[in-house]
């Protein structure tokens, strides 16, 4: 075991020299081109782009679901003993065929854990979001916001060491995003996690980030990492107020902008 | 804008006035599924009062449609002596093994055909080319290797019930979302807990079509398959009423058999209704 003084300097994830490649009718695609990040222990990491800029790529190769062509991401793993990844994946991804605990509990299940140690830690995870009175319903009987709090309570019960979140709220309407970035930020200062936390939203990237990475696309490549100084923790309709909010918005919309007209551009071509 | 709202007012009474001019008047206050049931009961009931009432007046021919009152007095007769019985238990026990021996397999193969891709490659050539083939087709081939005895029926029960289940099967779980595999290699499920908690479960409301399928095939090639070489059975028990020219036998045979059809199909609507819980009912 390494002493503590040698393990904390090390990333939490260190992403070097990273790509991916497609092979498509028209030829060969470059979704991430030479991706290098390392993402501290315990920080809040959100990456935005346009669409197709490889964000979602990223984050499937961090989860081991899919390889990369060059480079690596690693993971340090500071616990053997715990999961390295859990997902919470952009739209329905809980199981039809499981009922709201059945669906919190599958990770716990699949590895294994004690009977007393599932229901005790589902049971804290569905009180945290509000789904305890639904434990015994079925998906097909809950609204979206509800599904997605199931898909986090999910992720968050198998203690991984890394969360990585793929556009959660997306389908999510405005109220229903507000409410679920302000539970998910309660339920993250509980043990503060490190997370990768994927998004298309500016306002979500700059609310819940302590660092955002911004990514252009085609070829997928970081454009920008921008620090968020907001204490946490944070309040997500306070944070709106600030003055500071709104110029790292602007900010990051300007870095986005040209990447936006150069993508459109491309289409149109 | 103008036209689409002028035929929905125009649907609207159209599509309703049929179900109010059912002739088994419509109960109110019963919902649409015991109304379904009602309705499902009374039109056998309906038709087989018209049948007696012309068999008796001779508008049909008694020898060939024998009135149903007729057919009962043979169905008292040989549940008396105990032959309808013998011969129902006969089928039993082979449809049970049939459907056992073909399905089972069947369900582990086509979540293995849906799961991996060269098992896929493998066996669909096989199955395409093979299920065409009538299975009665088959039946002289299978009395040729599996003898007179129980062994060819229960073969042929099998494989009526193999084809359907294997093929909805490997599309049941072709059909089940990729996201969920994701989540299942992502939480770490196993080989084997990915057939469990993902393949099963996702591909069941197929399964359980292609296990009505072939619960019906069964029944039918087990007909088949007694009326040639058997001594029991309810199959047998029909082909020898033809050649005793015991019409009212013959039909106790056909109902007994509809009777068993339309009861496996309640009893695995009760089933789906138990495994498949979480599918939204209208």
């Amino acid at each position: 075991m390494a002493s503590p003084a040698s393990v904390a300097p090390t990333p939490k994830i260190r992403i070097a020299g990273l790509g991916k490649r497609f092979a498509t009718r028209e030829g060969e695609f470059v979704a991430l081109d030479r991706i290098a990040l390392d993402i501290p222990r315990g920080s809040f990491c959100t990456i935005v782009g346009p669409s197709g800029c490889g964000k979602t790529t990223l984050l499937r190769i961090l989860a081991g679901l899919e390889h990369a062509s060059a480079g690596a991401a690693v993971i340090a793993a500071d616990n053997p003993g715990k999961p390295v990844n859990a997902v919470v994946f952009q739209g329905d991804s809980i199981f039809p065929w499981m009922t709201v605990w059945n669906n919190a509990a599958y990770g716990l299940a699949m590895r294994g854990a004690p009977k007393a140690h599932i229901r005790e830690v589902v049971g804290h995870y569905l009180d945290r979001t509000g789904l305890r009175p639904f434990a015994d319903r079925y998906p097909h009987q809950l609204s979206g916001g509800m599904k997605q709090r199931v898909a986090i309570a999910r992720a968050f019960a198998t203690d991984p060491e890394v969360l990585l979140m793929d556009e959660p709220f997306s389908a999510l309407d405005e109220q229903n995003r507000t409410l679920l970035q302000e539970e998910l930020l309660r339920i993250w200062d509980e043990d503060k996690k490190t997370v990768v936390f994927i998004t298309h939203s500016v306002d979500e990237a700059v609310t819940l980030g302590d660092q955002i990475i911004v990514m252009t696309a085609h070829p997928g490549r970081i454009k920008a990492i921008v620090e968020v100084p907001f204490a946490r923790p944070r309040g997500v309709l306070a944070l709106r107020k600030d003055p500071e909010y709104g110029a790292l918005v602007f900010r990051i919309w300007s870095h986005l902008r040209d990447e936006v007209d150069r993508a459109r551009r491309q289409e149109t071509v | 804008m103008m036209t689409d709202q002028l035929t929905d007012t125009a649907l609207v009474p159209a599509a309703e006035a049929p179900a109010g001019t059912e002739p088994a008047r419509r109960p109110r206050g019963l919902s649409p599924r015991a109304r379904d049931r009602l309705i499902g009961l009374a039109s056998p009931v309906v038709l087989l009062a018209l049948w007696e009432v012309l068999a008796r007046t001779g508008a049909i021919d008694a020898r060939f449609f024998p009135p149903p009152s007729s057919i009962a007095v043979a169905f008292v007769r040989l549940c008396r002596t105990g032959e309808l019985w013998a011969n129902l238990s006969a089928s039993l026990v082979r449809l049970f093994w049939g459907y056992l021996l073909g399905g089972i397999p069947a369900l582990l193969l086509g979540l293995a055909m849906g799961l991996y891709r060269p098992v896929r490659a493998m066996i669909d050539p096989l199955v395409a080319a093979t299920y065409p083939v009538p299975k009665s087709a088959i039946l002289p081939l299978v009395l040729l290797i599996f003898g007179l005895g129980e062994a060819s029926k229960i073969v042929m029960v099998a494989l009526g019930v193999f084809y359907p289940v294997l093929i909805n099967t490997t599309a049941g779980v072709l059909q089940i979302d990729r996201i969920y595999l994701d989540v299942g290699k992502n939480f770490g499920a196993g080989r084997w807990q990915t057939f469990r908690t993902i393949a099963l479960p996702g591909a069941a409301p197929l399964i359980m079509a292609g296990i009505k399928l072939g619960v019906g095939m069964g029944l039918i090639l087990i007909a088949i398959a007694e009326m040639v070489g058997a001594q029991d059975g309810i199959g047998f028990m029909i082909w020898n009423a033809w050649q005793l020219m015991t019409v009212d036998t013959m039909y106790v045979g056909l109902i007994v058999i509809a009777v068993l059809g339309f009861g496996f199909s309640v009893a695995l609507d009760e089933i789906e209704r138990r495994i498949v819980p979480w599918k939204a009912r209208g």
